[in-house]
Order: C-alpha cells, then structure tokens, then sequence
C-alpha cells in the first residue's frame, strides 16, 4: 500500500527507524561489548562506548567452576528431550487432526485453544506439587513434563496448519500409483513436511531453552539449574560484588543459539503465530 | 478420505491419544488438583505429612479479607494494560512508519527489532538491570552528565521506578512481535482497493480508518488479545528485578504474588486459591477472543 509517500515523511520515517534500531541494539551490543572488557574497564569513571582491544577473562570466569557446564548440560537435555517428545506427539495429533473426520475431532481442537490461554504462572502449584507427590521435582524428567505440556498445544497448532498445506490429491496421487495410504504419507507427504517439522521443532526449541518460570519452580537444588535459573542466581550473587564482565558473558553464551535459532525460523514464526490463532 | 475414515475410525484417536495424555497429565491433572488445593488448609504441617483439612471457601474469604490481593490484583491489571497499550501503540505506529521507510532504513529497522525479539528474556533482564545499575549503570551515567543528579541513583527502590525499568523492558521485548505481525498484515492490504479509495476522493484519513484498518482487523484482535494475555502473566521481569534490590512487597504481580505465597512461604492452599484468581482474571479477559475463534473455528 501507499507507493507514492512524499519525501518529509519519508525523512521523518527514515529518522524514527534508525533511533528505533538504536535502540533495539544498543543493549545487545552493550552486552556483548562488556563481555569481552576487562574488569577495571567496566567499572571505569565514564563508560567505554567504543572499546578497543579485550580479553576472555570473563568467558573464563564464567567456565571457572563448572557450575554453568553443569547447567549446560541441564538445559539442553531437557530442551532436546521437550522438542523431541512434543515433535513427535503433535506430529501425530497435526496429522489425525489436519486428515482425519473423527468424534472428539472438534472438542480436542478447542481444547488446545483453550489451554493455550492459561498463563504457566496459575498452575505452577499444583504442577509443583504433583511433581513433588512422584518425586519428580529437581528432576529433568518432571521439569520435561511439564515443559512437553507448555509447547505442545502450539506446536500441534503450527504442525497443523503445514500438513493442511500439502495437498492431499498428492497423496491420492500416489495411492493411484499403487502406493499403499501409509506408503503415500511417508513417500510424499511426509519428505514435504521437514521444513515445517524443523521449523516447529526450533520453535520449541526456542521456548524451552529460554523458559524460566517453570524452570525456577521446579529445579530449585542449586546443582539442578537450567541456564536462565543458573543466571539468575549468578547475578544474584552480590556477596562477592557483582561480576558484570561475567555475567554479561555467560548472558551473550546463552543468547546466541536463540539469536541464531530465530534467524532460520523469523519468516515462519510472524505467520506462524498469527495463523495458529486466526485460522481454525 | 472417507474411505479411510470409516475403515480405521480408531487410527485418528490413537493418533491424538499420547498428546492428549500428555496434556492431561500436566495440565488437566493439577488444575483440578489446584481446585481442591484451594479448598484446603495446606501449609508446612501437610507438607510434612499431616492430612490436609477442608475449610471450604476459607482460603478465599482470608486472601479478600487480609488486604493483600485486591493491590495486587489491580496493579496486575493495571500493568497489564499499560504494558499492552504502550506495546500496541508502538508496535501499530512502526508497522505504519515502516510502510513509509526507504528501503535501507527498513531493512534496518528489522534487524534491529528481530535482535530485541530473539533475546532471550532473563539475558534482556541482566543487560536491563546493568543498564539500570546503581554504580556502574549507563543511564545513571547519562542522566547525571545531563545535568541530573543520580550519581547512585536506585532504580529498583522506589515501586513506581521499578514499574518504570519493568516496562521499559517489557515493551521493549515484546514491541518486535507488534510491529512485525502489522507490517505483514499492512502489506496484504490490496493496493487497487486503496488506490480506488483514493479515486474516489478519499483522504489519507479516510483510507486509512475505512480501508487500511477494517482489512487487518483480524490482525489487530489477535495481536491485542495476544499481548493482554502475555503482560497480565508477567513474572520473570518482576521477579528477577525484585531479585536484584527491588522491594517485593510493593511491586508483587499476581504470578510473584502466588509464587511468595506457594513456594517461597510454604502455603499451598493460600497459593492455590490465588492461583485460581489469576486464572478467573484471564478467562474474563479473554473472553472475547475465545469467543471469536469459537466463532472461526465453526465456520471453519
């Protein structure tokens, strides 16, 4: 729309972006600019604004103790394991839902627009305690329940709306050529899908590496964090005088698969939201 | 498809069934639990084995009777609409602006946003919270060599300066989304529609309220409704900024509120039936988007 803008308020909008972007920078370059200053640079009289020259000493500091290995490891096995649970199970439900006429077919779509509403910090109590009853708290099997039932109903939403968009006269194609139905989803159908598959997939992702309500409800033994958990308490940490190198570091760590993650996925993920919500 | 239907009528509910199961079990299971859980006496001497004693309403009639939910409450939904407002507004107005950039600056402006949106939101809070910092903190920095006197200025001390750095970081990360989802809907409006608009003797005014807007409608609905339901459940801002010298007990939302009853202070049954309170506040709230997808969703 509107092709012809004329030039003061093409100006006018050229200057608005460009403070817009500063903004939208500024503090992730901060982040990173601080991460690789040396101490007494960062607590210097004025701030640096362009520095020059720098040093990992924050970096090792942060690995020093291995208490953020450790939280490593923490995150990513209950992320992986979230992403691959819920892939699988909305997977299956994406494909009953998008191909199949079935009773409760209806029920089950409403259901998820329902549950997508309730916000984790109302049930996180009752998800406390149900995992304290199985003894499942501090554990990456209870935190990976949990998080499985947070991503799934967006994740069957967003697989949904991939597999109504193959065709299915691809797979009656197929079923014409002497494909068996199951031989046609997983020869035509299926091949179509690994784009969506990998983009929901980093989606979940995404969400579960970055969650921290849950994550601070349930892995509460200061040898069971998950990164977010694991910064915050390190920020936290004021007796020995804030780090700010350090945890300005460990923060740029964890940020950059998110960042790298969101650039494969940010086509995808501006329809993709909107569509789960719009369409039914 | 028929076919297929009637032959393997169970093969669609086999399908559904583990993610079903899964919802049930951690989601359907503890809300009916958090129910009874309201009802119940439960502090630390049930947590440590004593059976829990119903007491009916008793858990709500103490938190509306003891002064502390209703400030609560408020200030969540108060925030909450400040929050959303400020982030729609922003995010309409860029959406529009960014219609009208050369291409260079938009294509900045974007990257610029996508970076806000793909931060991970407790590295958004450290970073915040040392742009923010007493001692070594930038905008004291700023606002001192502009002539202001916060030389060891704490943000964090005073609720309504809190509020400030909460917002600030709030819109800050969820204005991307806004914008975003506007300029592609603003993109799909038909531009032969507009431009017979404009044949028509429309002003931009008119094209705007009369053509632009009533085409992303829908657009607009979801992303409000969207956005009141992400700021009314705000924890992890509040919680990491209380964690960092914020007074908690003037600055809790309903989220840190049912966490400091629950987790932190033992009392589950109080926790409970506050919980149940953040979950009414939502339901009436988003009402009238789930009415709408019921709505879209028949049609369908």
């Amino acid at each position: 729309m509107a092709r012809r803008t004329s030039l003061p308020v093409r100006i006018g909008a050229d200057l608005v972006g460009i403070v817009v972007f500063l903004a939208c920078v500024f503090p992730v370059y901060w982040m990173v600019s601080r991460s690789f200053l040396p101490r007494n640079r960062i607590k210097g009289e004025d701030p640096v604004f362009v520095p020059t020259g720098g040093t990992l000493d924050n970096y090792r500091r942060v690995f020093s103790d291995g208490s953020f290995t450790d939280a490593l490891v923490t995150s990513l096995t209950v992320t992986l394991l979230t992403v691959g649970v819920a892939l699988l199970f909305a997977f299956l439900a994406a494909v009953a839902v998008s191909r199949f006429r079935f009773r409760g077919r209806r029920t089950f779509i409403l259901t998820l627009l329902v549950i997508q509403m309730i916000p984790a910090e109302a049930l996180f109590i009752s998800q406390y305690k149900m995992l304290d009853g199985m003894s499942l708290l501090n554990s990456v099997i209870g935190l990976t329940i949990v998080y499985v039932a947070s991503v799934l109903p967006f994740t069957v939403w967003t697989l949904r709306g991939f597999v109504d968009g193959v065709p299915r006269e691809l797979e009656e194609a197929a079923m014409m050529d002497g494909c068996s139905r199951t031989g046609a989803f997983f020869k035509v159908t299926l091949p179509l899908l690994a784009p969506g598959l990998v983009a929901t997939g980093v989606f979940a992702f995404i969400q579960a590496w970055n969650e921290f309500t849950l994550a601070v409800v349930v892995m509460t033994d200061p040898d069971k964090k998950t990164l977010p958990v694991w910064l915050v308490a390190f920020t936290d940490s004021r007796s020995r005088g804030v780090d700010w190198g350090a945890i300005m570091a460990s923060s740029t760590l964890i940020t950059i698969p998110v960042i790298i993650f969101f650039l494969v996925v940010q086509r995808r993920m501006v329809s993709g939201i909107t569509a789960g919500a719009v369409k039914g | 498809m028929a076919r297929g239907t009637a032959r393997r009528s169970h093969l669609p509910l086999g399908l559904v069934l583990p993610a079903a199961l899964a919802l049930g079990l951690a989601l359907g299971y503890p809300l009916v639990r958090q129910v009874v859980l309201s009802l119940q006496e439960f502090g630390l001497a049930q947590q440590f084995g004593q059976a829990p004693e119903w007491i009916g309403l008793g858990n709500y009639r103490e938190l509306l009777g003891n002064g502390e939910l209703w400030p609560v409450v408020l200030r969540t939904v108060a925030f909450c609409f400040v929050n959303a407002g400020l982030t729609f507004a922003i995010g309409l107005g860029l959406a529009l602006l960014m219609t009208r950039m050369s291409k260079v600056t938009r294509v900045l402006t974007q990257c610029g946003l996508l970076l806000a949106w793909a931060m991970p939101v407790v590295a958004a809070m450290t970073v915040w919270q040392f742009l923010f910092d007493t001692e070594y903190g930038v905008v004291n920095w700023l606002l001192t060599a502009l002539g202001g006197d916060f030389d060891g200025h704490s943000w964090l001390l005073d609720p309504w300066s809190f509020f400030l750095v909460a917002t600030l970081v709030v819109v800050w990360m969820s204005v991307p989304f806004v914008a975003f989802t506007l300029y592609a809907a603003l993109t799909q409006v038909p531009e032969d529609v507009v431009e017979a608009a404009q044949i028509d003797g429309a002003g931009p005014r008119q094209r705007f309220v009369h053509v632009v807007l009533p085409s992303i409608r829908p657009v607009l609905l979801v992303v409000v409704l969207l956005q009141v339901i992400w700021d009314l459940r705000v924890f992890t801002q509040i919680y990491t900024l209380q964690k960092a010298g914020g007074v908690s007990k003037d600055t809790n939302l309903l989220g840190t509120y049912v966490y400091t009853l629950g987790i932190k202070g033992g009392d589950f049954g109080m926790a409970a039936s506050a919980a149940m309170f953040m979950l009414l506040l939502t339901v009436v709230l988003t009402a009238p988007y789930v009415r709408m997808m019921l709505r879209q969703e028949r049609d369908a």
